[in-house]
Order: structure tokens, then sequence, then C-alpha cells
């Protein structure tokens, strides 16, 4: 078993939280000193990049910081800008403003192919014309590392992605989870400083893209190599990265961990985009929330109208809370979805499926939750 | 299932392919046995055809260093052109494919416009171009690059020049089909991986499209070779090669079995060149391209 990377320790992640990796997004913390700080400690600094085609801007102001080692997802529906950053990064697109900082070196200007990052596109995009092997050394002819150096590693990298045995064979006659693979091996050979993926598992069918979603952490763990995912697969960003950064429109909605991604979204996009959620009217007066029937203390919380959000996996049935009528109860093996109506709108509730009883279809039932699994936001766009 | 109907069911593929069968034996198979059968006839000036079965021509065709210098110029040209037009073709193939949406359309029927007009015309054309007195002579002179009229016409260079137009776009058309089947993103990956642009055509775009620089050399090759209309313009009586040649016999001096015989080499030579550039092809490409 191979060394694994420790994760970043829970003092970094306190660091983050209360430094510019949640504030630095603002135009204003751009001159605040502190940030110029982390921008020269982090490993890849993407400040203020911009991408304009005509009228239309595709990235708008983008400030991203990322650790040596860790794995950043850009997350968003098509057309949010992913993918030009991605390609911004790697040289292929010449951003409109902003720069690109990789380990203090400005790489703003930098041709692709000196910028010695490993890229693994959406088509893969092998050569047909080259073996599985020829396919990965070429990176390591084009650093004119010597011939036996360049077997030994063709090798380990082959052995890395679990191809030991299809060196010779030509891309064709793959599958495409192999191919997938070859194409990994072929950007990790050269030792990249950043690991740039572009929906690389969308071409997969479904149970194989599960699989290879733990292999790519597992590869990625094993190599400790920086890495950047671009996907609209919201499953495949939460299970995969350290942090997630949600797109929408060419701008930033929300940089955080998956786990505070999915339980505080920043934003209502945010919260519609992962996952189911339930975003009900509520009012805020003197610390109390307001939604149809039911009262929650939010303690802080501005006065006035707003939207509340609440993951469905969070609420419960009591004999208290918000009333309503259970219009719908359907089984999904491990877990049961109903949909109630109360006077906030229609409401989806996920219960496991452990056993307890749960209200029939027609019943009228109450519906509850924590203040602390709702999150107050304005109204939705 | 009764054998009746097992045994109709085996014919139907042969009585489906019927027509367009005896259409290939009637006006290609039958009239290429006559003429091989033809090339073996003696001839006389006096008594015309004779039909008896001699090795005559075939002999006068192997010893005459005549006929020899034909055929070797027909295939130096063929040759020429074949290398001129890849040279050509490929290249501008390849940036028309990098082309935008606008330009890319007016550039392709710039480059495939020739194929839409009589080669008698085009040809024609070259010649007065070519001639002496021609534009391209005169503009040479006036520029003082040469001290005296170029003679292109009646020439192996006139004849190259001119096949080279005619047959161009079909190296274009076919390396085209095949760069359409590149990978739009392998360019990057190669880029990414530290390669150059030199290295990235030598050693990605070109083995990819070098099937269609194959298939489009064999076309040019084959039609170069047995082209007549313009061998026949810009070389006139004076600069012959086999498919002139072989006119020639048949119209001029009447000698049917003779002309008959240097086109069924002719034919032969080609074929067997075709046939050995596709198992080239297929031996060399099948496992990666197929």
């Amino acid at each position: 078993m191979p060394t694994t990377r420790q994760p970043p320790s829970e003092n970094a992640w306190a660091r983050r939280a209360t430094s510019a990796f949640t504030r630095g997004f603002t135009a204003s913390s751009l001159f605040c000193p502190r940030y110029a700080l982390y921008a020269l400690m982090s490993f890849l600094a993407l400040q203020g990049l911009t991408k304009r085609f005509g009228d239309a801007v595709a990235v708008d102001q983008l400030s991203l910081d990322v650790d040596k080692g860790e794995f950043v997802s850009l997350l968003g529906p098509s057309g949010c800008g992913k993918t030009t950053t991605l390609q911004m990064i790697a040289g292929f697109v010449e951003p409109s403003a902003g720069t690109i900082m990789l380990a203090q070196r400005d790489l703003t200007k930098v041709k692709p192919a000196a910028r010695g990052l490993g890229i693994v596109f959406q088509s893969y995009a092998l050569f047909p014309h080259m073996t599985a092997a020829q396919n990965i050394a070429f990176g390591l002819e084009m650093r004119g590392v010597a011939k036996p150096e360049q077997e030994r590693r063709v090798a380990d990298a082959l052995a890395l992605v679990g191809l030991a045995g299809l060196a010779e064979r030509y891309p064709r006659r793959m599958s495409g989870g192999q191919q997938q693979r070859v194409a990994l091996a072929r950007a990790l050979v050269i030792r990249p400083d950043v690991l740039l993926l572009d929906e690389p598992l969308s071409n997969l069918d479904a149970k194989l893209r599960e699989e290879m979603q733990v292999e790519l952490r597992a590869i990625q763990r094993t190599v400790g190599t920086t890495t950047i995912l671009v996907t609209h697969d919201q499953g495949e960003a939460m299970a995969l990265s350290d942090r997630i950064v949600v797109m929408n429109r060419g701008r930033v909605e929300q940089i955080a961990r998956p786990t505070e991604i999915y339980q505080a979204p920043a934003t209502a996009f945010v919260a519609n985009f992962l996952g189911k959620i339930n975003v009900l009217p509520a009012s805020v007066a003197a610390g109390v929330a307001t939604i149809g029937s039911a009262r929650f203390a939010t303690p802080g919380a501005a006065d006035g109208r707003c939207s509340a959000s609440v993951r469905p996996e969070r609420i419960a049935f009591a004999a208290q809370g918000l009333a309503g009528t259970v219009k719908a109860r359907i089984f999904q093996g491990h877990h049961w979805l109903l949909q109630v109506a109360t006077d906030a709108g229609l409401i989806t509730v996920i219960a496991p499926n452990d056993g307890r009883a749960l209200p029939a279809e027609g019943a009228a039932t109450h519906l509850t939750w924590r203040s602390e699994d709702m999150t107050l936001t304005e109204p939705a766009r | 299932m009764s054998t009746a109907e097992t045994r109709r069911r085996a014919s139907t593929p042969w009585l489906l392919a019927g027509p367009a069968l005896l259409l290939f034996v009637g006006v290609v198979l039958i009239p290429i046995a006559m003429t091989v059968l033809l090339s073996f006839h003696d001839w006389g000036q006096y008594k015309g055809i004779d039909p008896i079965i001699t090795l005559k021509n075939w002999r006068d065709i192997a010893t005459d260093s005549y006929f020899f210098e034909i055929f070797l110029r027909t295939f130096r040209i063929a040759l020429m052109v074949t290398a001129i037009s890849v040279a050509i073709g490929a290249p501008e193939a390849y940036i028309l494919n990098r082309m935008g949406p606008p330009w890319r359309g007016i550039f392709l029927v710039i480059v495939l416009g020739p194929l839409l007009i009589s080669v008698v015309a085009r040809t024609l054309g070259w010649a007065l171009l070519l001639g002496s007195t021609g534009l391209v002579n005169v503009a040479l002179l006036r520029l003082g690059l040469v001290a005296a009229p170029v003679q292109f016409m009646f020439s192996e260079t006139g004849m190259v020049i001119a096949l080279v137009h005619v047959l161009l776009p079909f190296v274009v058309i076919s390396v085209w089909a095949s760069l359409q089947r590149l990978d739009p993103q392998i360019e990057n990956a190669a880029v990414s991986l530290g390669a150059s642009a030199v290295t990235v055509l030598r050693r990605i775009v070109l083995p990819q499209v070098m099937p269609g620089i194959l298939s489009g050399s064999v076309v040019v090759f084959a039609l170069a070779a047995s082209a007549f209309a313009t061998p026949a313009i810009i070389g006139g009586r004076r600069l012959k090669v086999a498919s002139t040649l072989a006119y020639d016999e048949f119209l001029n001096t009447l000698n049917w079995p003779l002309g008959a015989a240097v086109a069924v080499l002719l034919l032969i030579a080609v074929a067997a060149i075709i046939v050995g550039a596709n198992r080239f092809t297929e031996r060399r490409y099948a496992e990666v391209f197929q």
C-alpha cells in the first residue's frame, strides 16, 4: 500500500475559514494586505481572472487560491465558465484580465507547452497511432528524459492506473475506462505541478464512473498532485474534492468544503444546484422566523422577508410543527420520498427506511426541523 | 423450411445485384477482355488486323526503347504530379481545416472549383498562359528573371503544372476527410505535454492523416498516369505519354493491336501500383485505425 498524503490539518482549515479563502473573493479584499500574504503562500493563485468573448463575459473576476496537494473542483451548469477557467490555467485561452501564479511564478503569459501541467481531456485525446506505452512516454520524450528512465517511469505510471498488462495496446482496442486511465497516466507521468481534469468521467457509464471516482481519489492521494477538476456533476465534485468552487454565469457563487457547501449553501443557486432542497417563503421578526404556521428561533437573523432552505433528509415528522397532508409516498429502496402539502407550499421529505412508521398517503401530519438545519437567504433570483 | 425456399434465398443477392452486374460486365469487362485479345492480334499496313495470336506487339514494346522512354516519361510525370500535389494539397487541407466558418466555405469552393470546369477548357487556359508569348513568359521577361521565353509548352514541366492544377483537389479532399476525424483536443494534448508546433505536426497530426495522404496520392497517381486531355494539349504530338501513344496508334497509325497492347500495359501497371499502395496502407494502419 503506497503512503497516502496527509489531508490538511484542522489548523489549516481553521486558518482558511477565517482568512482570504472565505473573504478573499470580493473586490475590496483584493487590496487587503493579508490577502496578498496568502496569495504569496498559496501554490496556485488565480487573481481577478476574466475572459470576455466580444460582449459576453464567460468568466468574471474569478479569484481562487489552491494549496499544494489540494483537490479543488470547479462545479456548475454548462456555460458557467468552468471550462474556460480551466483552459486559461492550461494556457489554451488567453485571459482578458487577471493573473495566474504557480509557485510564485507568473504563468499568465507562459506558452502552454512550457507550463508543465498535466491535462486529462473530456475526450481523452489519446494519440490513436501510438500504443498506451508510447502515449505515456510522449511527454517524457519531449522533456528529453533518457530512454531507460522513460521505460521505468512509463511502467510505474501504467501500474499506478492498473494497466500494467496493456502497454502495447492501441487506444482503439481499449474500453472507455482503460482509455481514461491511459490519459490519466499520460498526464501524471510528467510529474506535473498541477493536474487539470476536464470532465474526465462524463463519457463513462454510471457504474464505471463511480469506480473511477474512488480510484481517481486514491491515485491523487498517492501521488499528491495538486488537482483541479471541472465537472457539472455535483456528486462527483462532492465525492472527490477537498474544496468546491460553485460557479454560475461566469461568477463564483461559493468556495467551501463539500459538507459546508451542501449544509450551508451561500446562495439560493448553490442550494438548488447541489441536491434536493426545499425553498420556503419565510419572514423574520425579532429573531423568530415564521414559515407557514410554524415558528423557528433564529437569533441574529435580519428582519424582513426571506427564503428558508431545508434539505429533505433533515425534516422529521412530529406531533407539532408545520401542519400538512401527505400527498405522495414513494418507496426508493434505502429511503422513502414523501411529498407533504403545507400552507408554506409542497415540501419534499426524505425518510430513511429504518422500520419506523411513516404517515400514510392522505394522512394529516406535522413537520419539524432544527433551526440550524435551515439556511435563510435572500429570495431566489 | 423447404429446400426450394432455401435455394431461392441463396439466389436473392444474385438477383438483386444482377442488373448492375450485367451493366458492369457489358461495358467494362467485355471491352477490356476484347482489348486484351486485340493486343495479341497481328497488324500490317496493307492487310489490316489479322486475328491470329502472336506476341509480336508485346515483343515490340518490350524491346523498342521508344516505348520504354514513353512509359518512363508517363510514370515520371505521374510521380512528379503526385509529389507536388501532396506537398501543396496536404498543407492546404490543414490550413482549410483550421479556418473559421465563412472563409472555410469560400476557400473550399475555390479549391474544388477546378473540378467544375471541363478538363479541355482548363488545359487550353494553361496553354494560353504557358505559351512563348503567354502571360507567364511575358511576366518573367518583363521582370528580367529570364533572358528568353521558357519553353513550357510541349515540355514535361508544362504538363506537370497543368496536371497538378487539375488533380490537386483530390488530395485536398482526402486529406481533409482524415483531418475531420482528428480529435480537436489532440493538438492541445500534445502541446500540454511539451511538444512544439513542429513536433505536433510531425509526430501527432501527420501520422494520423497519412492514410488520407496515401489514398489521395493513389487517386492522383492513377489519374495522372492515365490522363489524356492535358498531355494531348500541352504535350501535343511531340511529347507523348502512354495514353496519347495508345490514342495515336488507334486513330492515326490505325495499328489497333499495338495501341491495345500499350493501353493494356498502362492498365496493368496502374492497377498494380494502386493495389500495392492499398495493401501497404491497410497493413501499416489497420491496427491503429480500424
